[in-house]
């Protein structure tokens, strides 16, 4: 274990702990907007800033491991200045439309620059501005509102393994790209959004459905699969407006493209909501008695006149384990045939 | 077969990128064909040697051409094809030196109070010759190092020195590789770092031009002492000279076994690779050279861990400039005492600056460290051109800062030079006189850094950009009050947010010149006046009554159609219509146009 001070209360960690991590085990807040505790440190934003004695400029708490009595300051005047200077900077090359940004109210922009109560700006100057939509189907890339932390970047490298985006140009140019600026071609897991601090990456479902102020967040298990992904749908007025998962989950809140994005048809008008039997090429409603009869006498019938090996069984990935445990016991012992298989396997 | 003849006549031209930018090798090829011509004369032509010399520092005068006869050696300066025919004719033939061409009192100057080790043999050898190398004595230090001294000892004699890094932070050397030594891993790694991006910078393409050998013997020494078995030359792919002799010293250091497997037999193996740099200022920054060679995008990253703990592919790995090996083989030739013995107590030896700017004698120059800064101006850098006013020396390139005049006597090293704002760095030395604006110097740093900024973190990224806006708008005429507290302000938040070196260092050169020229920046804002004349914006033209005699030189150039008169009479320039392009300035005669 390391000894050591935070703003004169003693700390202990483990060799190997950030200051950052330690300052939080400790309840000591940092702000933040590079760091995720699940990726390589960046050092990107520099809002993390301390003081630690015997070293001459600030250390960013996020890159720096602790040391032995190490004496650290998480603020002082001189780091709370450099801090709201950084962010001056930044919101000095953003959009600042709040009003009309879907990120408002959940964004860790917004939130830094209303605590910092960064209302004047010391500095204006060039904004970059880019007029090119990403026409992908589903995530919202408004690289003005980026303000290059790398978390994207470095979820999709290091979570997801794929490598869709990366920064390209240098300097006050730099700019989050897929490769060669084309639209995004990826996975479309969203776990970039997921990370995203500000409203640069949203979901496209996402535009004028309702900010988080006004959503009723509701944990559930994502549907699809037999993963069975811990998920929070975001509902408002009885309607899901979004998906996001917790970190606290079994899949550690990352989801993939169906978990995340394909939650639409909840409310399609399209969607069944009692059985249909067909009669004569035509459908007509019915109870689920009267479904589940047919369903036995025609099995029955098939089965006499044409044996068993006559009927074949398709389960689904969206079932558990158990339900397609019990499927393909049904088929075997109940029908008596081995025609069982799965739509993940084809 | 004839035996050799010992040379009486030997031509050396100087050719390295200065001298093959002047026509180098035309001349060397007019010498050849002229020579061979006169085959009559059979003992000048089998006696001549011709050497492709690395430079020799002093570029303004190139192409440089030695004619040594007899022992006798006559240097000749700006020299062009069609005036070898001459130079043969009066003097290999005749016996008596073109001496209207050779090199004046300056040059020898220029020489005098230089020291060199680095460019000892540079200019001398043929560097495209392993032989040239170690006919001066290149290579014995490897061979001592690798047969008679532990790496502990080597370590040592390097600290003992008391060399430091030429690359701009000034690290002891010994140090970085006894920490790199003491640090267990299966494998290490050598670095040199030669992606020189410093604008104006090129002493390390001139060392490596001129003998790449002297490098691979340092790298090698110095992989021998941490215990690599494996070195990167990361070099810029602008500089295709230097590139070209590096793989060829490479390839003929193999071929005698100063690299390889088992090198001169004593079980120790070492190779070197050369990558090539894409020329991004930042890539010469450690971690993101190492991020580079990786195959990353070129971006530095936090430390600790640094290079010598966790480095290339996570092994420990010394980095080191080019000028920083090239000593390496010196001092163990001559030892560590030798070294010490030059320079200041704490900045010991030699460093190679590149002088330029407003500087009669512009070129590379080295010196020992601890030489008063006004003995490379007006000694070796022979003064002022025009016998202007010198107002400055900017040192250190885009990291470093302005030496106001007044302070010429102090010494030049690291720190000396740091206790006046600017530093040592790369070796950039720039001499500006009363015609250049030090608000439009501070611009021009920034504008460099700004663009070469790798994007990664918040104050470069965004307060560069920020802090060339201001001085931007200054320049325009634009400036408000509180610009310069505001410069200030940010440049001091910028040095200590930023990430990595270049950002810390970008503001220094706004610093700099706040601190020492500050009523420049004071005009410009509050009187919109650009004192040095060279700001266009604030600049207006009038044209001086008393002088006008009415040629109409002026009307007839201005390109705007500002200026009005009749023949003989005095003209008038309309301020509204006037683009301010100086171009009646220039043509008129009687220097009857005021520009203030
Ligand atoms: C932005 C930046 C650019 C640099 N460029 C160079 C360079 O071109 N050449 C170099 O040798 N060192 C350069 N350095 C310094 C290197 O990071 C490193 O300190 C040096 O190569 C170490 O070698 P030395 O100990 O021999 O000086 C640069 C540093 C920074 C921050
Ligand atoms: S990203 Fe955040 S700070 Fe920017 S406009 Fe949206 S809510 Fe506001
Ligand atoms: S959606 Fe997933 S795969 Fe696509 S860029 Fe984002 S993290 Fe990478
Ligand atoms: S898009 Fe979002 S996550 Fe990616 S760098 Fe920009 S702000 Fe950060
Ligand atoms: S569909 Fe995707 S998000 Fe849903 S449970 Fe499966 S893996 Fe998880
Ligand atoms: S200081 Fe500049 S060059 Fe260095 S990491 Fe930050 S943005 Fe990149
Ligand atoms: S959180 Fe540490 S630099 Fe961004
Ligand atoms: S930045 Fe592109 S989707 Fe992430």
């Amino acid at each position: 274990m390391i000894h050591l001070t935070i703003n004169g209360l003693p700390v202990s960690v483990p060799e190997g702990t950030t200051i950052l991590d330690a300052a939080r085990s400790a309840d000591i807040p940092i702000p933040t907007l590079c760091h995720h505790p699940k990726l390589t440190p960046y050092g990107g934003c520099r809002l993390c800033i301390v003081e630690v004695k015997g070293i001459n400029r600030p250390v960013t708490s996020c890159t720096t491991p602790v040391a032995a009595d190490m004496e650290v300051a998480t603020t002082t005047p001189a780091i709370e200045g450099m801090r709201k200077t950084i962010l001056e900077l930044i919101l000095s090359d953003h959009p600042n439309d709040c009003m009309v940004c879907e990120k408002a109210g959940d964004c860790a922009l917004q939130e830094l620059a209303y605590f910092y109560g960064v209302r004047e700006n010391r500095f204006d100057g060039e904004r970059r501005c880019y007029a090119g939509k990403d026409r992908n189907p589903f995530i919202d890339r408004d690289m003005e509102k980026c303000i290059l932390c790398g978390k994207c970047v470095r979820v999709c490298e290091e979570v997801q393994g794929v490598g869709a985006i990366d920064i390209a140009y240098r300097g006050f140019n730099a700019k989050i790209c897929p490769p060669f600026e084309k639209d995004l071609s990826c996975e479309f897991c969203g776990q970039c959004v997921s990370v995203c601090p500000t409203g640069a990456l949203t979901g496209k479902a996402w535009t004028q459905r309702g900010r988080q102020k006004d959503i009723k967040e509701v944990d559930t298990i994502c549907p699809y699969c037999g993963c069975g992904c811990g998920i929070t749908l975001h509902v408002r007025r009885n309607e899901i407006v979004r998906v996001s998962s917790r970190e606290e989950t079994i899949n550690e809140g990352w989801l993939c493209p169906k978990g995340r994005f394909g939650y639409t048809f909840v409310n399609s008008p399209e969607r069944l909501h009692v059985p249909l039997i067909k009669e004569k090429g035509v459908f007509r409603e019915a109870g689920w008695d009267e479904a589940m009869s047919l369903i036995v006498s025609k099995l029955g019938k098939i089965k006499k006149k044409y044996g068993p090996d006559a009927i074949g069984g398709l389960a689904s990935a969206r079932c558990t384990n158990e339900e397609n445990y019990l499927f393909q016991k049904f088929m075997r012992a109940v029908i008596g045939t081995n025609n069982i298989d799965h739509c993940a396997r084809l | 077969m004839r035996d050799p003849v010992k040379s009486n006549l030997t031509i050396r031209v100087c050719m390295g990128t200065g001298g093959i930018a002047a026509g180098g090798v035309e001349v060397m090829a007019v010498f050849a064909d002229r020579l061979a011509g006169r085959g009559i004369r059979a003992d000048i032509r089998k006696h001549c040697s011709i050497h492709k010399v690395g430079c020799r520092g002093l570029c303004a005068k190139d192409v440089l051409v030695d004619v040594i006869l007899n022992g006798d050696k006559t240097t000749y300066q700006f020299i062009k094809p069609d005036m070898v025919e001459r130079i043969i004719e009066e003097h290999v033939v005749g016996g008596n030196p073109v001496l209207e061409w050779a090199v004046g009192e300056d040059y020898h100057q220029f020489h005098d109070k230089q020291v060199k080790v680095v460019l000892s043999d540079c200019g001398n050898i043929n560097p495209e010759e392993i032989d040239s190398y170690i006919s001066v004595g290149g290579y014995n230090a490897l061979e001592r190092v690798i047969k008679k001294m532990t790496p502990a000892e080597t370590i040592a004699l390097i600290k003992k020195s008391g060399l430091r890094g030429r690359g701009g932070a000034g690290f002891p050397t010994g140090v970085k590789w006894e920490i790199c030594r003491s640090v267990e891993a299966s494998r290490k790694y050598i670095i040199c770092n030669a992606d020189e991006g410093d604008p104006g910078a090129f002493m390390d393409r001139s060392v490596i031009e001129g003998n790449p050998h002297a490098v691979i013997e340092g790298m090698t020494v110095g992989a021998s002492a941490i215990g690599a078995d494996k070195g990167y030359v990361y070099i810029r792919a602008e500089y295709p000279l230097a590139v070209e002799r590096l793989k060829n010293a490479l390839k003929q250091a193999r071929e005698r076994s100063f690299l390889g497997k088992n090198i001169l037999g004593s079980g120790f193996s070492f190779d070197i690779r050369i990558k090539l740099g894409a020329g991004a200022f930042v890539c010469g920054e450690e971690t993101a050279l190492i991020a580079s060679i990786e195959g990353l995008r070129g971006m530095p990253r936090a430390k600790p861990p640094f290079p010598v703990h966790k480095g290339l592919w996570g092994q420990p790995t010394v980095i080191n400039n080019v000028e920083t090996l090239a000593n390496i083989p010196y001092i163990i030739r001559n030892g560590a005492e030798w070294y010490a013995s030059y320079g200041t107590e704490k900045s010991k030896g030699t460093k190679v600056f590149a002088l330029t700017g407003k500087i009669r004698n512009s070129g590379l120059i080295e010196v020992p460290m601890g030489i008063p800064l006004r003995e490379i101006i007006y000694d070796i850098g022979g003064g002022i051109e025009n016998n202007r006013k010198i107002k400055a020396v900017q040192t250190g390139g885009p990291s470093g800062g302005c030496i106001p005049a007044e302070l010429l006597d102090i010494t030049v090293d690291f720190e000396s030079l740091a206790r006046v704002g600017s530093i040592v760095g790369s070796g950039g030395m720039v001499v500006l006189d009363e015609t250049d604006c030090m608000v439009n110097i501070a611009k021009f740093f920034l504008q460099f850094t700004q663009s070469e900024s790798c994007g990664k973190c918040v104050p470069c990224r965004i307060g560069t950009k920020r802090l060339l806006e201001i001085l931007e708008r200054v320049t325009e005429g634009k400036g408000r009050l509180g610009d310069i507290e505001l410069l200030e302000s940010l440049a001091n938040d910028i040095k200590a947010t930023s990430l990595c070196g270049l950002g810390q260092t970008a503001p220094n050169p706004v610093l700099s010149t706040i601190k020492y020229f500050r009523d420049e920046f004071e005009a410009h804002i509050t009187k919109k006046k650009c004192p040095a004349g060279v700001c266009r914006d604030l600049l207006s033209f009038v044209v001086l009554k008393d002088f006008c005699k009415g040629c109409g030189a002026c009307k007839r150039v201005c390109p705007a159609g500002a200026v009005t008169g009749e023949r003989k009479q005095v003209h008038v320039i309309d301020p509204e219509v006037c683009v301010k392009c100086g171009a009646c300035y220039d043509a008129c005669k009687f220097k009857a146009i005021g520009k203030g």
